[in-house]
């Protein structure tokens, strides 16, 4: 299983804007489209003010921790609540591909599946969904400016998160011009694994760059991403090189990066806007359970109050504004 | 909090509220031995001042503020000239596990004794039931509209700045005044004008009587009182209340104690719904803080203290007890006095001044039941007055609540008001619009538009009793489109408007004839000039409302049958009405598409907001501008109270997949759960329904404490009230609670006695609250952060 997804994240690697393009040609228009896991509104944490969150679907890691499995792959999935399911039979008996069989207590997607989403339509219980539907950036910006008075009001705007926005390069170019034409702030919030070219042209056009970094020992986050972070700590240099409005966020994973490591020096070296310290969560453990995959961090806590207010300490020594962010 | 203050809300917070018997025994006495032969508004008039000369005057022994409505703290009269209560009534009362009054053996013994032999057959509540048409009875009965004039006045007023500017003596010389204009030859009602005045005028010196007698007390206690500083309070208590109301206050005290005395003889001379309410106490206090507090009589703190005191006397009245279904439209000790802060001065500049953020820290310091309180705010007014209350708000115990003063003021020039009485207006009871001081907008009662809908779908037919009660509007399985079936609805809905209307006008003449208000006559502008009463026309602006509820259900439900029947055809119409009526047993696929998979209102969705507005355009254009019987029209506005709840155990089930007999939506809030997008796409859908047209709707919102925590969970909230008010929201109130924490409270009461949840317009203790409305409660949409 781990091969598999590490086998897939290498391969979106090098054809995320591929399936921009394959979603442009299943749309039927011409216009740009990729994508979307989900758009939701009253975002509070990805950005000042109130916000409306553009999750991308794809993702080239595959972090242990992270809590939207469902963002990883650039395709869209079934998801399965079996807690929700009441074995009822109703989207076997309305699946045009007969690819739902029970088994056991389950009701289970063969692979026939053609993700018609047929199924979901016909599961009162909503045990069933579909994570990911193509979307055109002008269908994108009608979700997201039905909040423009919200925006206006707070200073808020759109946050491009996911998944990576990057891995949907000429997508995530398409929403911010045409969020700059309509005045609307926005925040991309990435992980750094793209092409350098893309990451500087495209981050240009953003009014704020949230900036996810793990840890810098590189065989680790091999480990642990599922990709190495040159190309990552490049970026990132590039980016703040360039001038442009730069948060870095660092997930605290207890046993993995709350130790010592050198990314406080690091950090301190760079002209950031702020670094904020995300702590952990469980959060995500019930849909890798829907995905049906497994999740590697059962056994970890959050980290202590303590632990995070440490962490932020040691930063603000060295002269790095610091939040503690959750 | 001074120890003072503390110890008087610790008194009122502690005393259970019990039924008096003096005001009705007073009063019986008073009809058996007056004069038959007096006008009706001269005997009533007397009938107050009979009780005022002879009811139980108190003084506790630390109060600043004084007089009660009962012979003490919570003491609660009835009146039987309005209610005659049975004595099983009051043995429910005495009894029941919610609201409950406690009944002494000694006060069922006068009503068994005095007060039923008089008033058996002869109250108000008796002669209304009389005058109903057996349709009015059958839509009553079947839980399609209550009737708020059963057992309460009229009233859902609020004093404007007269007695601040005028003492009642001031006010008795305008009263012989306009008896001296009295045209007895040209004007063929000038008599009943001059036993109107006349009346007026008994009733003001009734009031004026009532506070003498408080100084008198006050003086003897003073001289026999031997510390030497409560010797000099007695003192100028008995000062202060020789001065007001007979004449003008001149300073804070004089000025809260004339208010509290006004609002005595208000609720002593009826049980006037929603109390009386001082409206911008704020701004009518400015001027006396101002000047005591360039005199150095007053500081910040002393004035603090006062309004305290005064706070704990509106928590020493309890809602008058209420029986049947008012108790179940209104299930609450709160009597819904409502106190304005900050919104626009007459001139139109911003009114939040520091007397505004004194009254916010004793809103917050005195966490009462009573008196509920509420910012008007404009857009003039600055973040740091909205921020504050917030402050509060975000504590959890449910006030205040926040209205759009710059579309209040949109309503009421709508409705014909001049700008200036627009400005002084504000919102009283729950979320009512009114012109201060100047209007009667009287509520009639809350209209069950699903239960309208369960109608149509049974050809008018009720389902829970099986009787034909409605129009026959056409068997639904033979409708072809979804308009076919709206139009039945309309149909169904004109036929028990207008027998609730029809009603309504007779029940007005009712109060007009037999039971007018002259003391709140007195209060209100034009009524002396017109000399008219408070209950006939008097005031300057007369407006009947009836209150629609539950516009979240009915669109809901509306929006499953236009989308499975007509749209997608999940169902078939003969389907779903089989599904109804087995209450869903054998249908659960069915139910949880119609609950899940239905577009709903609350989440920014045209296709529901659609329905959403013509079902409120079906209601208005029933209902708006009919002539009332006082020369004023009927408007409508949307509020609940706890009268989702009761609608809800009388309408089966609802084809949004609602079980039968679960209370409905709240307000105009969303279907409980069915708001799935966050608290922007429920004010996206809210402000769709066009509240220009309203005389107030209801919004409530839940919120986890965590969502509104720090300085950012603050400004969050205030983005979205102003956001919500910039797209014309009428009001928006904000429960801070966990669900966990209300699941906990049900299952361990007696550990969250003091929890205080917002419920509809007004917070209650949430252990005094049925379980159907607790678990409502519970099941509104907890609004989590992203």
């Amino acid at each position: 299983m781990v091969r598999h997804r590490a086998a897939i994240v290498r391969m979106a690697l090098l054809v995320g804007s591929q399936w921009v393009d394959a979603a442009r040609r299943a749309n039927g228009k011409d216009e740009v489209s990729g994508v979307i896991l989900h758009i939701m509104r009253f975002s509070l944490h990805d950005g000042p003010g109130i916000r409306t969150a553009v999750f991308f679907k794809g993702c080239p890691l595959s972090c242990w921790w992270c809590h939207n499995p469902e963002s990883q792959n650039f395709e869209p999935e079934v998801l399965y609540s079996a807690e929700r399911c009441r074995l009822c039979g109703d989207c076997a008996a309305t699946c045009p591909h007969g690819a739902i069989e029970r088994i056991g207590e389950r009701m289970t997607v063969t692979d026939d599946c053609r993700l018609c989403a047929t199924c979901v339509d016909a599961c009162g219980a909503e045990a069933r969904s579909v994570a990911g539907r193509t979307m055109t950036v002008s269908e994108i910006l009608a979700e997201v400016e039905r909040d423009v008075v919200f925006f206006d009001e707070s200073g808020g705007g759109v946050t491009f998160t996911g998944g990576e926005p990057f891995g949907q390069a000429e997508l995530l170019e398409g929403l911010l011009q045409a969020c700059r034409e309509r005045r609307i702030h926005t925040t991309v919030e990435t992980c750094g694994a793209a092409a350098r070219e893309s990451v500087l042209r495209i981050g240009r056009l953003a009014d704020l760059i949230l900036y996810d970094l793990k840890m810098l020992d590189a065989e680790r986050h091999r480990l642990y991403t599922g990709a190495a972070n040159r190309n990552v700590l490049e970026n990132l240099e590039a980016l703040v090189a360039a001038g442009l409005p730069v948060i870095v966020r660092i997930p605290v994973v207890p046993g993995i990066n709350d130790g010592a490591d050198d990314v406080r020096a690091y950090l301190a070296k760079l002209p950031l806007t702020r670094v904020d310290l995300l702590p952990y969560h469980g959060a995500g453990v019930e849909k890798y359970r829907r995905l049906g995959r497994e999740y590697r961090m059962q056994q970890t806590a959050p980290p202590a109050d303590r632990t995070m207010a440490a962490m932020a300490a040691e930063m603000e020594a060295v002269g790095i504004p610091v939040k503690i962010a959750g | 909090m001074t120890e003072r203050v503390a110890r008087l809300r610790a008194c009122s917070l502690e005393t259970k509220p019990w039924l008096s018997l003096e005001r009705a025994r007073l009063l019986t006495g008073f009809y058996r031995t007056c004069d038959q032969a007096l006008s009706t508004p001269v005997r009533r008039a007397l009938s107050l001042a009979y009780l005022m000369e002879r009811k139980t005057i108190y003084i506790g022994s630390e109060e600043l503020i004084v007089g009660e409505r009962g012979p003490s703290p919570k003491g609660t009269p009835s009146y039987p000239e309005l209610c005659c209560h049975s004595l099983e009534d009051l043995e429910i009362l005495h009894t029941r596990e919610k609201i409950s009054y406690t009944v002494s053996e000694e006060a069922r013994r006068t009503q068994a004794e005095e007060v039923i032999p008089y008033w058996q057959g002869g109250s108000m509540r008796d002669r209304i039931f009389a005058e109903m048409t057996p349709e009015w009875k059958d839509a009553y009965a079947a839980g399609i509209f209550t009737e708020f004039m059963e057992q309460r006045a009229p009233g859902h007023t609020v004093l404007g700045d007269v007695i601040y500017r005028k003492g009642l003596l001031e006010l008795q010389a305008d009263i012989d005044a306009a008896l001296g204009r009295l045209d007895y030859h040209g004007d063929a009602r000038a008599w009943d004008k001059q036993q109107e005045l006349k009346a007026m005028r008994i009733a003001a010196g009734a009031v004026m009587r009532f506070a003498e007698r408080h100084a008198d007390l006050a003086l003897r206690m003073s001289d026999e009182e031997p510390r030497a500083e409560r010797k000099a309070e007695l003192a100028r208590i008995a000062e202060v209340c020789r001065r007001v109301p007979a004449r003008t206050p001149r300073d804070f005290q004089e000025a809260l104690q004339a208010y509290w005395f006004v609002h005595l003889g208000v609720i002593t001379e009826l049980n006037t719904w929603a109390s009386f309410s001082p409206g911008r106490l704020d701004q009518h206090l400015a001027p006396f803080y101002e000047r005591d507090l360039s005199n150095g009589t007053l500081d910040r703190e002393a004035a603090r203290e006062l309004l305290e005191c005064f706070w704990v006397k509106f928590n020493n009245q309890p809602a008058p007890p209420k029986v049947g279904v008012t108790a179940a439209e209104s299930g609450t000790y709160t009597d819904f006095c409502n106190i304005n802060t900050g919104g626009l001065r007459s001139d139109g500049t911003d009114g939040v001044g520091e007397v505004t953020y004194l009254i916010l820290d004793v809103i917050d310091e005195m966490r009462l039941l009573q008196p509920s309180s509420n910012l008007q705010l404009s857009k003039k007014n600055p973040d740091r007055f909205l921020k504050r209350g917030l402050e509060i708000v975000r504590k959890g115990w449910g006030q205040p609540s926040i209205f759009n003063a710059d579309m209040v003021v949109e309503e009421l020039l709508r409705q014909g008001k001049s700008i200036e009485d627009a400005r002084t207006g504000g919102t009283s009871g729950c979320v009512e619009t009114g012109a201060f001081g100047k209007e009667a907008y009287i509520l009639t009662g809350y209209f069950n538009t699903a239960k309208v809908l369960e109608i149509t779908l049974a050809n008018g037919r009720d389902r829970r009793t099986g009787k034909q009660i409605g129009v026959e509007t056409g068997d639904p399985r033979r409708f072809s489109s979804y308009d076919e079936l709206f139009e039945a609805f309309r149909r169904q809905l004109r036929h028990f408007i207008e027998i609730k209307i029809r009603g309504n006008n007779v029940t007005e003449r009712l109060y007009a004839q037999y039971m007018p208000a002259p003391f709140l006559s007195v209060l209100v502008d034009d009524c002396i000039a017109n000399g008219r009463d408070y209950n006939d026309g008097g005031p300057r602006y007369n407006t009947t409302y009836i209150m629609g509820t539950s516009p979240g259900s009915v669109t809901d439900s509306l929006s499953a049958i236009r989308f499975h029947v007509f749209d997608r055809g999940t169902a078939s119409m003969d389907e779903l009405l089989a599904a109804l009526d087995a209450d869903f047993a054998g249908y659960e696929s069915l139910r949880l598409q119609l609950w899940n998979k239905t577009p709903k209102y609350g989440n920014d969705d045209a296709y529901a907001d659609g329905i959403l507005r013509a079902v409120f355009d079906a209601f208005y254009d029933e209902i708006n501008g009919r002539p009332n019987t006082k020369g004023g029209a009927y408007r409508v506005n949307y509020l609940s109270t706890t009268c989702h709840v009761y609608f809800g155990s009388v309408t089966g089930a609802t084809p949004d997949g609602r079980h039968a007999w679960e209370p409905l939506s709240d307000g105009i809030s969303p279907t409980q759960g069915a708001d799935r997008h966050g608290p922007t796409a429920v004010i996206q859908s809210a402000a769709k329904l066009d509240h220009a047209r309203t005389g107030g709707t209801l919004l409530n919102q839940k919120f986890s404490p965590r969502l509104v925590e720090g300085e950012s969970g603050l400004a969050h909230l205030a983005h979205l009230v102003r956001s919500y008010f910039k797209l014309d929201g009428h009001h928006i109130q904000f429960n801070i609670v966990t669900a966990e924490t209300l699941r906990e409270a049900q299952r361990e009461p007696e550990k969250h006695g003091d929890l205080i949840v917002r419920v509809a317009g007004y917070s209650d203790y949430f252990c005094d609250l049925t379980p159907a409305l607790q678990g409502e409660i519970i099941a509104r949409t907890e609004q989590a952060g992203f």
